[in-house]
């Protein structure tokens, strides 16, 4: 029996935000090595909207993000995103790459692509290795890819895989800031409809 | 004064003249704009998926292709739209990321798309100007004025159909 998101209770959604706090958290650890700077997250999310609201959680649909997309195959399926404001996305690169920060580029060469593809996979690598060993599920992440657009346009992609099922969908988020809150980023784990159930009960709740 | 008018994703909106309507954001969804040009009837569709045929959950009649334009013609007709003037803008259906492997979400945009143009031609409403497929988003503006649709992407340019 499948769980209906629209049924998810309390429980249930703290079960999920913990799971974001964890996954989350070595991600944050990840990233903070690989820059040797102080990452600081926030609580995490565990968001049920309507599709007419999943345009405006970055706070606007038009805002040009960048985002990194993994899909997430195994026991668990669903896609895993890095969303990045533009500016702080060039301030990362700034950041890995030991450049002076106040030195903002309009448009990324191929190797900064790269280099932040490179920087979602890491991230999703060690967000979903620790997912993996909490549930003992087999979790694999596909290579990156990557879109700078819209935040709506990125934002719907992993929508309109739950479009055919119903009329909801829930992303787990977590936002990330460098210590001095220059760069920010969004974290989001979207697993697909027909897993929470196999999450959840991967973590001995009933559902 | 214009009256300003927003669809949501998997949302459908119509109105007389003066107005635009717009949908901000369009990915892989399509947006199906129809007109008619005689009345100054405009309509707007944001449409998420082909068919409503193969979904589980097929409630929210405008979140399919098939059913939505159906319904957004009916709203007009509402409105005093005439059928068989109605003309038809698609935009939308973008491929966001590209990934190697072929399966069917990747390649939704281009399906909707397509969906949308065999109900358009079911229905007789000739598809008079498009932007489609690529893989880059877009927001869509359709005036009651003369029935111009405005599309504004980021690193594309800003065009009219």
């Amino acid at each position: 029996m499948v769980t209906d998101i629209n049924n998810l209770n309390n429980m249930h959604l703290d079960v999920l935000k913990e799971i974001g706090n964890i996954g989350a958290g070595n991600a944050a650890t990840a990233l903070a090595k690989l820059l040797n700077r102080k990452i600081d997250m926030d609580v995490p999310r565990a968001k049920i909207l309507e599709f007419k609201d999943v345009n405006e959680i970055l706070g606007g649909a038009e805002l040009p993000v960048v985002g990194i997309l993994l899909k997430v195959s195994g026991d668990l399926t669903g896609n895993i995103m890095f969303i990045l404001k533009q500016q702080a996305a060039a301030l990362l690169v700034n950041m890995l790459m030991g450049r002076p920060l106040d030195i903002v580029q309009e448009e990324f060469s191929e190797i900064e692509l790269s280099a932040l593809k490179e920087i979602g996979n890491i991230l999703a690598g060690s967000y979903l290795s620790s997912l993996s060993a909490l549930t003992n599920l087999k979790i694999i992440s596909s290579v990156p890819d990557l879109a700078i657009d819209m935040a709506g346009a990125i934002l719907s992609v992993p929508a309109i895989e739950f479009g055919k099922v119903g009329d909801t969908v829930l992303y787990i988020e977590t936002e990330f800031s460098e210590g001095c809150a220059r760069v920010v980023g969004d974290f989001f784990l979207v697993p697909d409809y027909d897993t929470y159930d196999i999450l959840l009960r991967a973590l001995g709740v009933n559902c | 004064m214009y009256k300003f008018i927003k669809v949501g994703m998997a949302d459908l909106q119509s109105s007389q003249h003066p107005c635009i309507i717009t949908t901000l954001g369009l990915g892989s969804c399509v947006g199906i704009a129809l007109y008619d040009p005689t009345r100054k009837v405009a309509g707007l569709a944001h449409v998420m998926l082909p068919s409503s045929q193969q979904a589980r959950n097929n409630t929210n009649i405008a979140k399919f292709a098939d059913t939505a334009i159906v319904k957004l013609i009916d709203d007009m007709v509402a409105l005093g739209a005439v059928r068989t003037k109605l003309i038809a803008k698609l935009a939308g259906g973008a491929q966001m990321f590209s990934f190697n492997d072929t399966s069917d979400i990747l390649k939704i945009g281009a399906r909707n798309v397509a969906a949308s143009k065999e109900v358009l031609k079911t229905l007789r409403i000739p598809i008079i100007a498009e932007d489609t497929g690529g893989n880059h988003g877009r927001t869509i503006e359709i005036h009651s004025e003369d029935g111009k649709l405005l599309i504004k992407t980021i690193g594309h340019g800003i065009k009219e159909i």
